[in-house]
């Protein structure tokens, strides 16, 4: 035996005194380990194939736009108003600008609201009565559907004053405060409690702990949500068809109707005319893209600024 | 300058648990306090209740006269006001993750609305080499996050932090037990410097380290402070069995 104490020999092994089952788990140790293998496989191939049955719709309707879109593309798309019935031609300039309002409208409203409800459901009204309605009725709106959003709106804001594009932003507004407050709350809820007991601990106020520290954290987050609720909204067409309702001719009035994308596609999309077809592929073109440059522009913005090997 | 913290009928409640019951204690100026006990025993309500903290939790309160100085902190004062000169250092490191190493340090003055660049970062650079981390960020102050950072670099940037401030009274709640011995020997030089100038309390579990760091040592037990004295009397001739059971290491 050796005499350094820091020397301990394990304890003996004798094979015959180990118990059942530590035997019978040295016989299935390798036959778990190629079960593993094999397991382990079969659950790699079926995460790519999902990936791929979720890349593929995406990518083959994005084809099939440019396809059969671009060919109608031209200047003149972006910078003339629809032309009269049997007149070829004509753009949806005035529609591209009546989205853009619309969705302005919607944002200026919609992101706000959400996001301070989100704040109260996270950081004031945690186990409170209000908060549990709250959040019960954002998950109910999140789920009623677009044109029942429409009518309320309608009801609401169009009838006896007419149709207008406030009221088309209002009812989109409306459809992205749930989304937004319930994810604002999820990612306010992520930020870890130490760091608001930092704040706390250095004698800044509750107000200010939210805003600069528990908002700040979770902002990445909360974009993301921003975002999601934004592309949603800007391919509404069923809420704006009882509030902004279209318009042929240029509008930039919050108080009269005004024109919109998806109003103008589906208008088009149901008429008799194969150029009126296929200017409503351009326009589901250019409806995309725009999405599609809105969320990397705020992408970009948002990660400015972001220190080196912050979390 | 530091300032003599005395606590008379001091009382603490999480929901219905009564967690500190009826301490009383006098903790000096310009000297460090141990604060010794099992896990659960109340040392860190207690410290919690010296700067308000404890009552951010909703099901907490707290009742007793707790005296900075000549103020007492529970009536004549705001929990902000109070916070701001009563430093806090938690058990993890908890760096703000957005901010630079730079705005981690100016947090406490810049979030309560104090602008003045110049003086930012003089206390900036101040609380850095306070904390001994100026030579080792100095380069990165603006450029990196204080979440990137290593444990025991994010620790000594949460004391530079909490003394840009400019408190009296510095708090740490097992400031050591997450890091490794380097650093928490790095820690321990630091609270034997920084009392000479501020009022420490510090909750340990290491009974070294309060052997090692402060004048004065309080064991708690089950909510209430079983024996407070020196260190040195505590550890050698201490009054109470169940101190001498605890420090002995035959606590059952």
């Amino acid at each position: 035996m050796s005499t350094n104490p820091l020397h301990v020999s394990p304890p003996a092994r004798d094979n015959g005194a180990l118990p059942p089952s530590a035997k019978r788990a040295s016989t299935w140790a390798s036959l778990n380990s190629v079960r593993r293998y094999l397991v382990n496989q079969l659950v790699t191939v079926l995460a790519v194939m999902s990936t791929v049955v979720v890349i593929v719709p995406l990518v083959a309707i994005l084809v099939y736009l440019i396809y059969m879109g671009a060919s109608s593309l031209n200047l003149a798309f972006f910078t003339h108003i629809p032309a009269p019935v049997g007149e070829t031609g004509g753009g949806m300039a005035n529609a591209m600008v009546g989205s853009g309002v619309i969705l302005g409208v919607a944002s200026l409203l919609g992101i706000p609201v959400g996001i301070g409800a989100g704040v109260y459901l996270a950081e004031f009204g945690r186990g409170s009565l209000l908060a549990a309605a709250i959040r019960f009725t954002a998950d109910v709106l999140n789920g009623v559907p677009s044109i029942v959003m429409g009518i309320a709106a309608w009801v609401l804001l169009v009838k006896g004053r007419g149709f207008s594009a406030l009221a088309g932003g209002v009812a989109l507004a409306i459809m992205m405060v749930p989304t937004i407050t319930r994810t604002t709350e999820e990612m306010l809820a992520t930020v870890p409690h130490a760091i608001r007991e930092a704040a706390l601990g250095l004698g800044v106020p509750k107000w200010r702990t939210v805003l600069s520290v528990s908002l700040k954290t979770a902002s990445p987050g909360i974009i993301t949500g921003c975002m999601l609720a934004f592309a949603r909204v800007a391919g509404e067409t069923a809420p704006l068809l009882f509030t902004a309702f279209g318009n042929q001719f240029w509008s930039f009035k919050l108080t009269e109707p005004i024109a919109a994308l998806p109003l103008q596609i589906y208008a088009y999309a149901i008429s008799p005319y194969d150029e009126w077809h296929r200017l409503a592929w351009a326009g589901s073109l250019v409806l995309i893209a725009m999405i599609m440059v809105a969320v990397t522009l705020v992408r970009i913005y948002a990660s400015r600024g972001v220190l080196k090997g912050a979390s | 300058m530091g300032v003599s913290i005395s606590v008379e009928h001091l009382n603490a409640w999480y929901g219905t648990t009564h967690t500190l019951q009826d301490i009383n204690v006098n903790l000096p100026a310009n000297h460090a306090t141990a604060l010794i006990g099992p896990s659960g025993c109340g040392k860190s309500t207690f410290v919690r209740c010296l700067n308000r903290m404890h009552e951010t939790n909703p099901i907490a309160r707290a009742t007793g006269v707790v005296k900075m100085g000549d103020i007492d902190i529970y009536k004549d004062a705001q929990p902000v006001q109070i916070r701001r000169r009563v430093g806090m250092v938690f058990q993890r490191p908890n760096p703000f993750p957005t901010m630079s190493i730079y705005d981690n340090v100016a947090s406490g003055l810049k979030l309560n609305g104090f602008r003045n660049r110049t003086v930012l970062d003089e206390t900036v650079e101040r609380s850095l080499k306070s904390a001994a981390l100026w030579e080792e960020v100095k380069d990165d102050l603006k450029k990196k996050s204080g979440a990137s950072l290593s444990g025991g670099q994010q620790q000594r940037m949460c004391i530079a932090r909490a003394l840009a401030v400019d408190p009296e009274v510095l708090l740490m709640d097992e400031p050591a037990s997450a890091l490794d011995p380097v650093s928490t020997s790095k820690i321990e030089d630091l609270i034997f410097q920084l009392k000479s100038q501020y009022t420490i309390v510090i909750v340990t579990h290491n009974m070294q380290q309060a052997a090692r760091v402060a004048e004065n040592t309080g064991f708690f037990l089950n909510g209430k402070m079983v024996e407070f004295d020196s260190t040195h009397k505590i550890f050698t001739n201490p009054k109470d069995k169940r101190t001498e059971d605890y420090i002995t290491g035959r606590f059952g």
